[in-house]
């Protein structure tokens, strides 16, 4: 028998809330020690810092385009393709600065974007879903048939990397690594607190009462889709920096957007701890299923659908509603007064859903 | 409380965290026709929700025929012999007039409420039978509306707003086939905002306010100040 | 006479991919969820015909009479055990749960039968062709192909249309709360939906692999085929869908002609058009994917 009941009140724990100037010192704090590792670590350690930090970065922009945003893309590999050829052309072709470049590619992912923006959008949910996929995939096709210049499913390699030598390269690589990963963090930080965070929230709770209160839902979303662009056109530009060498079925593969994905959904949607603990788990797995191929994708795939059944908010979800655990505010709360009389529904809302009705809440 | 059809007893009805309804208390009897009075957000069309099955109670229950139904889902019920002409008629648009008929009888239950039955009652919906449902007009859609709730030949049929939006005349009609419906022997519960319509279809009345019931007679023992001050709160 | 040949190629190709995007638009129409298992399980559908033929002897076609029932029961299940918790919460949790279904299914499959290619074996019928009129040569499996999609959508759509269960499907992707009222449990309808669905993907399995060779990656490029379909198509149309499968069997066929690296891409290219210039696509008829 289907349950129809009204769920039970929710009590709010009191917020076991980092003040802000406790997270400005950690935070200080933390980075000072990854800045520092090139002295006292080894390479193979900053190596494998750096792609944790690219699955982080990767999986803050996911949410940020999903949780905040209410754009569930599978198409995000585009940016990482365009971020890495973006790159090794810049680099290569026209001898820029390749640590320039990675910002560069983040730029131009960004650019494509808005044409992007305007055939996408004219989707929604599970279609919208596709459709990145789909321009993701034109983007592939296109590079792989270019055979001349960026040598189709060849693929090429970063060759302006052999300029510098390779103990200096690898600790630029490592700073610019951590400095993307906590960009991306403050990125997201700084949107949600910001008037776009507060249209982004009520734009994800009912888009037509948004609406109705002057949000304009299309420019904030075009907003968020571009900067989601941006900083996994970034990332992508660091992971074949990384790398090295970069193939069209590599880079703009949907592996890329099921892993973000997939961090993103364990973690906690909607939230900037649930990344970082989403991503921390999925290296842990990676790292100790590398060699089972098929059945750490077994793994990954169930856990993310026993998520999605259990707990939809994401092991920090879990850990929030029981111990009250909030590292960054950006959760608004409305006094409780005034709470109260907000939630209350329209006289006569079925409770067997309507899905008719596209619903942007995670 | 055994003679009753319909017995609701103490029901707190919530959405998420608002609640709607505070302990709300009715009878109704077999054949009676019972309206439900009420201003704009008072939990009439909550109160009938919950009869239907669309929504549960958080404490209380109610009971049909003696047996508690509150949480059994909307659809079991209808065969069970509860049906709903829900607020906003509520036609599916890409069905015909004559489809939405019939699949008003998906249940399956038996009994005089058949499709030319209907089509006895209400003649211009044969006229309009091929023609897809949404495009009738507001009266019409109402009489599509009640004619697809008694498809499924309901012991107890609920009635929501029927005369909302529409012309006196119109309403007038619809209250004659309410009136023939109860005649049959169908239990009636009406939610009405136009009290003196609620009064004169009905054996007894009760009137919500702010999801509580403020007062419960038989029309002609209540009083048009007993009436008001019940509805408004004043 | 190369031209109408491609054309016609390209037009039987276009019954293929009616097949595929029928079933997603189907279960789009009832409960707005898109399948992202979709090509997934039209590959699951083309392996259990393979296996049939391994262990029981059986035809291509006559594995059909097991695996389209396979196929229903598992839509079934798949909805009312999966799918059916997560109605009213949004649009993320059916596609993680169908995204997570589709990368576990690849990799089951891998696990059980390798990443070699297979194929089914259906005889001669598979080389066959016919000489319509002059210079103008058809394959006998695409014509089959194209037949069984117009039985199939004719089979649909009479469904739809003159049965019980058929009206409690439309009024049900019309208004599920008011279908409960009149005694549909649109629970059970979504699960009988998803299970017609995936019997149209069993079918379209099936001739897939006597046409091709399949591997369980496969998945999602068929998905992404039935997706453009229904974009070119547009929703809520059945011969719609007919439609977008045509249009997009012959942007594939031409655009391969002119250079075998450009099949998919100049299937994307057409349906990004589309989407640029007609959103709703050629035949919408009810609600559209925006």
């Amino acid at each position: 028998m289907p349950k129809i009941e009204s769920p039970p009140p929710v009590t709010h724990p009191r917020s076991r809330r980092m003040s802000s100037r406790g997270l400005a010192v950690g935070s200080v704090l933390l980075l000072a020690i990854l800045v520092s590792l090139p002295w006292w670590g080894t390479p193979d350690q900053m190596r494998t810092l750096v792609e944790f930090i690219y699955f982080l970065a990767l999986a803050q922009m996911w949410n940020m385009l999903a949780g905040y945003g209410g754009m569930v893309s599978f198409g995000q590999q585009a940016w990482i393709g365009l971020g890495g050829y973006t790159l090794i052309v810049l680099a290569d072709d026209l001898h820029v600065n390749m640590f320039l470049a990675v910002v560069v590619g983040g730029v131009v992912a960004a650019l494509v974007a808005l044409p992007t923006a305007a055939l996408a959008f004219r989707l929604r949910g599970g279609y919208f879903a596709v459709g990145t996929w789909v321009i993701a995939e034109v983007f592939r096709l296109l590079v792989a048939s270019s055979t001349e210049w960026l040598k189709g499913g060849l693929g090429r390699s970063l060759t302006a990397a052999g300029l510098i030598a390779r103990p200096l390269r690898e600790q630029y690589t490592y700073w610019l690594a951590i400095v993307i990963g906590a960009g991306a963090i403050a990125l997201v930080y700084t949107l949600m607190r910001s008037r776009v965070g507060l249209g982004l929230t009520a734009i994800r709770d009912s888009e037509a009462a948004a609406m109705s209160v002057g949000v304009k839902i299309t420019r904030i979303k075009l907003l968020v889709f571009m900067m989601a662009a941006f900083g996994t056109g970034v990332v992508g530009g660091l992971i074949y920096l990384n790398a090295l060498r970069i193939t069209p079925q590599a880079s703009f593969n949907i592996q890329w957007s099921a892993f973000m994905a997939f961090i993103v959904v364990i973690g906690g949607l909607g939230t900037i701890e649930g990344p970082i603990i989403g991503a921390m788990l999925f290296f842990v797995l990676r790292h100790y299923l590398s060699s089972f191929g098929p059945w750490s994708l077994i793994l990954l795939g169930s856990i993310a659908v026993i998520m999605m059944l259990v707990a939809p908010d994401g092991l920090w979800g879990v850990l929030h509603r029981r111990f009250g655990f909030e590292l960054f505010a950006v959760r608004r709360r409305l006094p409780a007064a005034l709470a109260h009389g907000q939630s209350a529904v329209a006289e006569g809302q079925p409770v067997l859903s309507d899905p008719a009705v596209p619903e942007t809440k995670p | 409380m055994a003679d009753h059809v319909l017995a609701v007893d103490h029901i707190e009805v919530f959405y998420n965290e608002f609640q709607a309804l505070f302990g709300v208390s009715l009878e109704v009897a077999a054949g009676e026709t019972v309206a439900i009075l009420g201003a704009n957000g008072a939990g009439k069309t909550t109160l009938l929700n919950t009869i239907a099955g669309v929504l549960a109670p958080r404490r209380g229950k109610v009971s049909y025929r003696g047996a508690t139904v509150s949480g059994s889902p909307a659809y079991r019920l209808c065969r069970r012999g509860i049906s709903m002409v829900p607020e906003g008629r509520r036609i599916f648009p890409s069905l015909t007039v004559e489809e939405n008929l019939e699949v008003g009888a998906y249940s399956g239950r038996r009994g005089l409420w058949q499709r030319d039955a209907i089509y006895n009652l209400f003649p211009i919906l044969r006229d309009r039978a091929r023609v897809p449902g949404t495009e009738l007009s507001g009266g019409e859609q109402q009489m599509l509306a009640i004619g697809r709730a008694l498809m499924s030949n309901p012991d107890l049929i609920l009635m929501d707003e029927i005369s909302l939006g529409l012309a006196p005349l119109v309403v007038q009609e619809l209250y004659k086939v309410v009136r023939a419906v109860a005649e049959a022997g169908t239990t009636v519960i009406l939610v009405e905002q136009d009290v003196t319509r609620g009064l004169k279809a009905a054996n007894r009345v009760y009137c919500l306010l702010e999801g509580r019931v403020s007062l419960e007679g038989r029309p002609a023992e209540l009083g048009a100040d007993q009436i008001s001050r019940a509805y408004f709160g004043v | 006479m190369q031209w109408v040949n491609i054309l016609a190629q390209g037009i039987l190709l276009g019954g293929l991919y009616a097949l595929y995007g029928t079933g997603l638009s189907l279960i789009f129409g009832v409960m707005r969820l898109v399948n992202l298992t979709h090509g997934d399980l039209m590959v699951v559908a083309a392996y259990l015909a393979l296996v049939a033929g391994q262990l029981l002897g059986l035809s291509p076609w006559l594995s059909l009479l097991l695996v389209v029932p396979a196929l229903f029961v598992i839509g079934v299940v798949l909805q009312r055990g999966l799918l059916n918790a997560t109605l009213g919460k949004g649009v993320l949790p059916p596609l993680i749960i169908t995204f997570g279904l589709s990368v576990i299914t690849q990799n089951v499959l891998q696990l059980g039968f390798t990443a070699d290619t297979q194929g089914l074996d259906a005889g001669p019928i598979e080389a066959a062709s016919l000489e319509v009129t002059k210079g103008v040569t058809l394959g006998v499996l695409p014509l089959i192909t194209f037949a069984a999609a117009v039985l199939v959508l004719t089979g649909l759509q009479l469904f739809l249309t003159r049965t019980k269960l058929g009206r409690a499907f439309r009024a049900t992707s019309d208004d599920p709360t008011t279908a409960e009222l009149i005694g549909i449990n649109s629970r059970q309808v979504y699960g009988l939906a998803m299970g017609l669905s995936l019997a149209i993907v069993a079918v379209a399995g099936v001739l897939l692999g006597v046409r091709t060779t399949f591997a369980p990656s496969d998945g999602p490029a068929r998905l992404i085929y039935a997706f453009e379909t229904v974009i070119i198509g547009g929703l809520g149309s059945l011969w719609g869908t007919l439609a977008g499968g045509i249009i997009l069997g012959v942007a594939q066929t031409v655009g391969a002609q002119l250079n075998p690296a450009w099949f998919q891409l100049a299937g994307h290219l057409v349906t990004l058009a589309l989407l640029a210039f007609r959103p709703t696509g050629l035949f919408a008829r009810t609600r559209d994917a925006g």
